[in-house]
């Protein structure tokens, strides 16, 4: 009913057509920009093994890691399976 | 010893031909040495806005590979003599040229011209590598659209990975009315987006249309609101400061009725 009214009295209801194209092309353009390269993807996981392998052994023939793109978010998102925790921190 | 500048966007249709041919235009009107370099193989376009398209006899290509001297190639204008365009080839091929052939071609032309202005096809692949390969600055041109801003960001990140650091922008076809009433992405918008340095505005102008059909680009009609941009560009890109044009809409009352009336204002 209310609507109705709103409509009637040219109420506007829907967002300007710019908000909308404002925000599309923030989303558009963040997933575009974090098209990472496999070079880089290649390193970033080489790194990570090497800091996560001070603290616990794991299976790097099953480890993932990669960037999920989610609504509205983009998450660097990595499955790594521990073998077993190592009982001394590594600089001890 | 002149500069070469690429007039690139990504995105077709978003008005790179139209803005290489005013630029040229203005900047041969102010005493400039041009050359206009349409480096849009297989696709001739550029000859046509200039009105250029009944004297061609040699192109691009032809000087690339020896067919021609550089010189027998380049068309003057009728209306400006320090105004030359390099016409495009309409061959299928194209990789009849490749980037160090197009690295020499501009290396040649800006020897004797102030500016060298190269009109780079759509797309990102040879044609893109080609118009970019001699290019000492880019413009990249984009309209206040969702698919031509992201284009103009994709090709800002690939002109930046060739060395072509700081790209200028031009925002074309801005609709002050739209932009007022909210369905149209403004100029801060645009540059938010894609943070590179605004180097001017174009409002959509009927002029550009009538200017085309005739192959006589807009800077020369005086009425034109879109040539006044282009004119207001070429005067910065000589490094003179000149304020980005007013676009408001003037939303006042007076104003709405005036438009409803058809009645124009400035």
């Amino acid at each position: 009913m209310l609507d109705i009214l709103q409509r009637f009295f040219g109420k506007e209801t829907e967002k300007p057509s710019k908000t909308v194209a404002k925000e599309r092309l923030r989303l558009v353009l963040m997933h575009d920009r974090l098209d990472i390269s496999p070079e880089i993807l290649e390193s970033l996981r080489a790194d990570l093994l090497k800091v996560i392998t001070d603290y616990c052994e794991i299976d790097q023939s099953a480890m993932e890691i990669g960037l999920h793109r989610g609504q509205g978010s983009v998450a660097l998102v990595a499955n790594i399976p521990v073998l077993r925790l190592k009982r001394l921190p590594p600089h001890h | 010893m002149g500069e070469v500048m690429v007039i690139t966007s990504g995105k077709g249709g978003v008005g790179k031909t139209t803005t290489t041919a005013n630029l040229g235009t203005a900047l041969a009107m102010m005493g400039y040495r041009v050359v206009l370099v349409d480096a849009d193989i297989g696709l001739r376009n550029l000859d046509v806005v200039m009105g250029l398209e009944n004297r061609i006899v040699y192109d691009l290509v032809d000087v690339a590979h020896g067919r021609c001297r550089l010189k027998q190639a380049l068309i003057r204008d009728r209306r400006f003599e320090s105004l030359f365009l390099l016409p495009a080839a309409q061959t299928k091929d194209k990789t009849a040229v490749n980037p160090e052939q197009m690295k020499e071609l501009c290396a040649e032309l800006k020897q004797e011209s102030d500016f060298v202005l190269v009109d780079c096809p759509a797309g990102i692949e040879q044609g893109f590598r080609n118009a970019i390969a001699g290019a000492d600055k880019a413009v990249v041109v984009t309209t206040p659209e969702v698919a031509a801003v992201r284009d103009a960001d994709r090709i800002i990140g690939l002109l930046e990975a060739s060395e072509l650091r700081n790209p200028l922008l031009i925002v074309n076809r801005i609709r002050p009315q739209m932009v007022k009433t909210g369905d149209m992405l403004n100029v801060e918008d645009v540059i938010e987006h894609l943070a590179i340095e605004l180097l001017g505005i174009v409002p959509d102008d009927e002029t550009i249309i009538t200017s085309t059909n005739r192959g006589e680009p807009a800077v020369l009609n005086a009425n034109s609101r879109a040539g006044e941009a282009y004119r207001n560009i070429s005067r910065r890109i000589v490094g003179e400061e000149v304020p980005f044009m007013n676009l408001d809409a003037g939303g006042g009352f007076i104003e709405r009725v005036r438009r409803l009336f058809g009645l124009r204002t400035g």
